[in-house]
């Protein structure tokens, strides 16, 4: 049972780290701004579900477990709405999807 | 492993000070100190400093950002070329490099048991905080009682600072002017998401207010969360709004009232016939006293910060309308 419990945990703790990864390395790859948010969201999204649900699995039935679902809860409420007003925001300032060449300019710049 | 995450830590944080030494534009190297305040705070948690780790959390990663991105809207996004005196700045860094490596050489190792610092008042504290205060947390039992004085400083320092920046900026509109469009307006999704939330940020920072005696937190922490939460409702409804829950009258009541309440019990205790301070002749029960002392001067912190914070916030937002 133990052996189990600990087993998933640590498969869903590595599937979050690995999907932390991928939106590492989309976020520094992809060419645009919308395309890096849409890898950096990512991160935001499935990678907490599955590293907070490891991390409740590994503490059980505990104080500590409400806690973590609080912060997974948190998390999931504030995230999306931060991407949605950066991505609002980039909308507003006039980016324009695809332009990679004027972005990294304005980077040099 | 403890270790290996602490390197990684440092090495990331030399990194991103780097960063913000060499950019240009000050928004990047604002959105850099918060993160270089997030990695401070983990790095102070890993080293078991969870108040501290509390407060740089706040205070660094949140509450600067947001006031830096207050005064960045007042002026120019880019950072002036400057080149005079470049090598005098290399001279005086390098001299103080050299002078702070040479320093670590006689400097006791981490968690050295014999080092000075753990050997001097520290096991006084940890012997007599559960006989004369009894709070499970020794670092409130320091702050709050045994050094209430430095922290009384410290308030004075926070109550300074608002009214420095009340005198330079002040122009607290007294009347909300009729602009109805203010803050996210059209951002539904922010705006709601920010109504379920603001609640519970209210709630956690009462918590972390009251819980200072049990856990980490107190009126420094609990101040700077009230205030973020309160910002946070400024940014989506617009300050206007924000004015409106909080009247200016009241803001500078809390400003100075926290520091007159921490003064106050210190004349109370004084008046009991006590010591400036000495909380145990607050009760007929010397360790009830000193709880009731406790509570009394980090609710005066708590008040002052929020105050402070807040007035900072709104004296720069009431110059330019976001």
């Amino acid at each position: 049972m133990q052996m189990g419990v600990d087993i998933l945990s640590w498969l869903l703790l590595t599937c979050g780290g690995l999907f932390v990864l991928v939106g590492g390395i989309g976020a520094l790859r992809m060419p645009d701004l919308y395309t890096r948010m849409h890898a950096a969201s990512v991160t935001d999204g499935i990678a907490p579900i599955l590293i907070v649900g490891g991390l409740i699995l590994q503490a059980g039935i505990t104080l500590a477990s409400i806690k973590l679902a609080a912060i997974l809860i948190f998390l999931l409420l504030t995230g999306p709405a931060a991407s949605n007003a950066l991505a609002s925001a980039a909308v507003l300032s006039g980016h324009r999807p695809g332009n990679a060449s004027e972005m990294s300019a304005e980077e040099e710049a | 492993m403890s270790a290996v995450f602490g390197i990684f830590l440092l090495t990331l944080m030399l990194i991103t000070a780097i960063a913000v030494v060499r950019t240009r534009n000050l928004f990047v190297a604002t959105t850099l100190m918060g993160i270089f305040s997030l990695l401070l705070a983990s790095n102070f948690f890993l080293l078991d400093a969870a108040d501290v780790a509390l407060t740089e959390a706040a205070v660094g990663a949140g509450i600067s950002t947001v006031l830096f991105l207050s005064a960045l809207s007042l002026t120019a996004e880019q950072e002036k070329p400057g080149h005079r005196g470049r090598l005098v700045a290399l001279a005086v860094v390098l001299v103080t490099t050299l002078a702070l490596l040479h320093a670590t050489l006689d400097s006791p190792l981490l968690g050295d048991i014999n080092a000075p610092v753990h050997q001097h008042v520290a096991p006084w504290y940890i012997d007599n905080t559960p006989l004369a205060i009894d709070v499970p947390n020794v670092v409130t039992a320091v702050l709050a009682s045994f050094r209430g004085f430095d922290t009384l400083g410290e308030v004075f320092v926070v109550f300074t600072a608002g009214i420095g920046v009340m005198f330079l900026l002040a122009h607290y509109p007294q009347k909300p002017p009729h602009q109805p469009h203010h803050g996210l307006r059209h951002y539904l999704i922010q705006r709601l998401v920010g109504r379920t939330v603001i609640p519970f940020i209210l709630l956690f920072g009462f918590y972390v207010q009251f819980h200072g005696d049990f856990g980490p937190g107190g009126g420094f922490q609990a101040g700077t969360l009230i205030a973020a939460g309160i910002i946070l409702f400024a940014l989506l409804e617009g300050p206007n709004s924000a004015i409106k829950v909080i009247p200016s009258g009241v803001l500078k009541g809390m400003v100075a009232g926290g520091a007159l309440l921490y003064g106050g019990v210190g004349v109370a205790t004084m008046l009991l016939g006590g010591t400036f301070l000495d909380y145990s002749v607050l009760s007929s029960d010397p360790v009830a006293g000193q709880h009731l002392g406790i509570l009394l001067i980090e609710l005066g912190v708590g008040i002052t910060v929020t105050g402070v914070l807040l007035s900072i916030f709104f004296a720069f937002a009431s110059r330019k309308h976001f």
